[in-house]
């Protein structure tokens, strides 16, 4: 089976009056259709890598790579109408917060409408439908209304998943969710992630979660990188998280509390500056 | 005697003739050097409860009695040396053009206390952050440090009640710790009263000897850690939030079963 996406040594730079300065230090991955999580702390990383594998690295920073592929296509060297046909179409990303990454001024049928006739050649009337389809695949109870709704008239977890349905009409192949659920309630989190279990294990999508929550995508993964200064320092099977050997992915484990209780005071992480050679 | 003792506190947010019933008709008391945790997902009101007790929110119904008294409907000077409050956003709740010690300095000035300059300095000690940062601006700051300043501003007037409203949740997980291991031991140390409020049951398992768990603006249920570190909850809402706070993989073999 040939990988959905591979990446190898990807190193993402940002330039700054003392140099260019490296935020993403050579990282490696492979990945078919299954979860992957990728965690680290604020600053590992983890949202840039997400980033560039879409090509959406924010000037001024650079991304190079030796080899970044989906599913046989060399993204370093896409055009830009190659870009076209693969952003929202085969690899979509849903954002962190609605509140910034929903057009405030267009409806949200407008919005979800859009993506599907860019990319089908469908009429109006076939986009509302679909639109509408999948705003019931994401739970959203009244989906007339939320068609109509301007995303201010949402709460957080109503624009999180409108933002899902609207990543997800396309069917892409490979959806990267960069703390799709970080806004949201634990209830109302377990159903988005939910949703996204059924596309992978239904659709056989590939999926790439990123968070900070080691507890969560521990649960929900199948395999996790967890980064550190801009390097992966361990990869580990979800299940097997509570034997991870790494300094740092343990003590990024057991410094939660617990609510069965635990040691008091917490544990803390001792940062090494060895990891971040 | 409770220090704080809240009966059928009401707060209602008015906007012409629209309004909004944020708390309704919630009560409870927390003895002094207790830790009190409030536990609900947004909008359920937890904060707001907070604001109230503050100032900070119309209180529509109900009293707030702090040592037995009722606190008037504007807060004298006296009520801020009692009750400090620390928010949950550390880059939004620091003045981005005040240096630490402006922040710090300030509620001294206020309070007309003459050794500013020891106290600045001790407070920075207590929180673990030293003399150095004296004069450094917020976003010379971690969102850490800077919640240990928020942290810092609070405890100067010497209070005996801190309110906190999520104080982790915008931090990450190793700093969430070392920043609820300071809380811990200062209460320890100085016999504080903490209310904490947060989404998150496992930091208020950690942190709380009692908690009450609200939604829609009212009170649910009210619980001792040992109940809720046993899952032992009465009321439907509480139990989906145990439930929910397993993680993915157990809260769907829960709902399985």
């Amino acid at each position: 089976m040939t990988d959905l996406l591979n990446v190898k040594n990807l190193r993402i730079a940002f330039p700054s009056r003392q140099g260019p300065v490296e935020v993403v230090r050579g990282v490696s991955f492979a990945m078919g259709r299954e979860r992957l999580g990728i965690v680290g702390e604020s600053g590992s990383g983890k949202s840039q890598t997400g980033r560039a594998i879409l090509g959406l690295t924010p000037p001024p920073g650079k991304a190079t790579a030796d080899r970044l592929e989906f599913d046989g296509t060399d993204l370093r060297q896409a055009t830009k109408a190659q870009w076209r046909d693969i952003r929202g179409e085969r690899i979509s990303m849903v954002m962190q917060d609605p509140k910034f990454s929903l057009n405030p001024v267009m409806t949200i049928g407008r919005q979800l409408t859009e993506t599907y006739r860019t990319h089908r050649k469908a009429t109006k009337a076939e986009a509302q439908e679909r639109g509408l389809e999948m705003l019931n695949a994401v739970q959203i109870r009244d989906p007339e209304r939320v068609m109509n709704a301007y995303p201010h008239e949402l709460s957080g977890g109503m624009g999180q998943r409108a933002m899902i349905a609207m990543m997800l009409v396309t069917e892409p192949e490979l959806l990267i969710a960069d703390e799709p659920t970080s806004a949201l309630d634990v209830t109302v989190q377990i159903e988005v992630l939910r949703i996204l279990d059924r596309l992978v294990s239904e659709r056989g999508m590939g999926l790439i979660f990123i968070s900070h929550d080691l507890r969560l995508v521990s649960s929900f993964c199948d395999r996790v990188l967890v980064m550190y200064a801009g390097q992966v320092v361990e990869e580990v099977k979800a299940t097997e998280l509570t034997r991870a050997k790494h300094p740092y992915t343990k003590g990024l484990f057991n410094c939660l509390p617990k609510i069965e209780g635990g040691e008091r005071p917490l544990p803390t992480l001792q940062r090494d500056e060895a990891w971040a050679l | 005697m409770a220090l704080l003792d809240i009966k059928d506190l009401n707060v209602t947010f008015s906007k012409g003739a629209e309004r909004v019933h944020a708390v309704r008709g919630v009560s409870f008391a927390v003895a002094e050097g207790e830790s009190y945790g409030i536990v609900g997902e947004s909008g359920s009101g937890k904060s707001t409860v907070l604001r109230a007790i503050c100032g900070l929110a119309p209180v529509t119904g109900g009293t707030i009695r702090i040592d037995g008294q009722q606190l008037a409907d504007d807060r004298r000077p006296d009520f801020y040396r009692k009750v400090q409050m620390v928010f949950q956003d550390p880059y939004a709740s620091l003045h981005p053009r005040h240096t630490v010690d402006k922040v710090l300095s300030e509620p001294l000035a206020i309070h007309g206390f003459s050794d500013r300059e020891t106290r600045v300095e001790q407070a920075l000690e207590d929180v673990g952050l030293g003399k150095g940062f004296r004069f450094r601006y917020p976003h010379q700051l971690s969102g850490g440090q800077r919640q240990r300043v928020a942290i810092a501003r609070a405890l100067i007037l010497e209070p005996r009640i801190l309110l906190l409203d999520e104080p982790t949740s915008a931090l990450d997980a190793s700093i969430q710790a070392e920043v609820l291991n300071l809380l811990d031991r200062i209460r320890g140390e100085r016999g504080l009263t903490y209310v904490l409020v947060s989404h998150d049951l496992s930091v208020v398992a950690h942190m709380c000897e009692r908690l009450m768990v609200m939604q829609h603006g009212q009170a649910v249920e009210e619980m001792t850690r040992a109940s809720l570190q046993s899952r032992s909850a009465t009321q439907d809402y509480t139990r989906k939030l145990l439930i929910a706070s397993l993680g993915y993989r157990a809260a769907q073999e829960e709902q399985a079963s």
